[in-house]
């Protein structure tokens, strides 16, 4: 049996009418479908830290939760565009400057505040291998389900996209986080969320390298 | 080359509004384009040409499959080269051979003459052999009887539903035999 050119375009032809989701609600669902199994994971090995009403009185606390968010839905924006075959970095990576920028002017307004504990106190922290190994375990089950909705797509470049997916999977998972941490120093936040996320990223590229060829 | 994409924009705009026959024709207008591509990449790559078919036909089914990733507000040139440099990379690098892959090859306004068919392919044709039934059934119903999907059901005793749906799954199989390979 033969299949000549001819004989694939009619079928593709007949085949038309079967439309995809698109790939914007595939993703949401499926990081809707991952998002109970890092919820869970947070709740039975976290929690929210008990002086959280105190805490959201403090702008420094609420700021880890603009990083955060912006990471992901940075991430998130990114990651859709680079679904695309014919589309790059160039022109759309600043979205992912957006986090870092809150996350310096947050860093300058620590610094014009009169301080109680040194610099390098607030960078340590007392949370930072918790940090470093809570936000990436929670990330991996938003991460698969991200790729998984990803194949959907056609990326030029399977490890950048896989590693964008990374982070926002990172954004999601240190949302939580920061809710548990009591560490709330942007240098802090700077320095392991950073680290984690990257760790993350990593996991993604090379995860994505593999799945997201197409 | 400005009208000829124009056009193909056009094409593809009533295809995902659901025209099939536009559909049909603007594969079949693209083809030529891109196998004359194929040929030159292949070329360039110091590899045999008469396997630039195969590539046309790798080409088609991952338009066909992402073909959601297309915006219908952009120029559809561009995003179908995309794929297409993607596919040739792939194949060459599937060879092991060092790639030479010149971005000029699918540029935005491709130069050089549409090629006829000569070289045939076989790739695809030996990845239906591994298909589930089923499928291939229905494949080979509309690809080689040219039947239609109504035919095709009533050929199997099957609804026209159940054959769409091993119609897709089948290219969708097909596509993900060849990545494998």
């Amino acid at each position: 049996m033969s299949m000549d050119t001819d004989q694939l375009i009619r079928t593709l032809a007949a085949d038309n009418e079967h439309h995809a989701r698109p790939i914007g609600l595939s993703l949401m669902l499926a990081l809707l479908a991952a998002a109970p199994v890092s919820m869970l994971m947070f709740f039975t090995e976290l929690g929210v830290r008990p002086d959280v009403m105190t805490a959201m009185h403090n702008p420094f606390f609420d700021l880890k939760f603009a990083v955060t968010l912006a990471l992901a839905i940075s991430a998130t924006a990114v990651s859709l565009h680079l679904a695309r075959p014919e589309a790059s970095l160039r022109g759309f990576g600043w979205w992912l400057l957006i986090p870092a920028g809150i996350l310096v002017a947050g860093i300058g307004g620590e610094m014009m505040m009169p301080q109680r504990t040194p610099m390098m106190t607030r960078l340590v922290g007392t949370n930072s291998r918790y940090c470093m190994s809570a936000i990436p375990e929670m990330s991996l089950p938003l991460l698969a389900g991200a790729l998984y909705a990803l194949r959907q797509g056609a990326p030029a470049r399977p490890a950048v996209a896989g590693a964008i997916a990374g982070m926002l999977s990172a954004g999601f998972a240190a949302t939580l986080y920061a809710s548990h941490c009591t560490d709330d120093s942007p240098l802090f936040v700077a320095t392991w969320y950073t680290i984690a996320t990257a760790l993350v990223a990593a996991v993604g590229a090379f995860a994505g390298s593999r799945v997201l060829r197409y | 080359m400005r009208e000829r994409d124009d056009e193909w924009t056009g094409l593809m705009r009533s295809a995902m509004s659901g025209d099939s026959a536009a559909y049909h024709r603007l594969l079949k207008a693209v083809t030529p384009v891109l196998r004359a591509a194929a040929r030159r990449g292949l070329a360039r790559a110091g590899q045999p040409v008469d396997q630039s078919e195969d590539i046309v036909q790798d080409i088609l089914l991952a338009v066909h499959l992402k073909r959601q990733t297309w915006d219908s507000s952009a120029p559809f040139a561009p995003w179908l080269f995309a794929i297409a440099r993607n596919k040739l990379i792939d194949t060459l690098r599937r060879r092991g051979r060092r790639i030479f892959v010149n971005i000029d090859d699918f540029a935005e306004t491709l130069p050089g003459e549409p090629a006829e068919q000569t070289a045939s392919a076989g790739e695809v044709a030996a990845q239906l052999q591994t298909l589930p039934a089923r499928q291939r059934d229905v494949l080979q119903s509309i690809a080689v009887d040219s039947a239609s999907i109504k035919d095709t059901a009533a050929k199997f005793s099957m609804t026209e539903g159940a054959v769409r749906v091993a119609l897709h799954r089948g290219l969708a199989a097909l596509t993900a035999k060849l990545r494998e390979q």
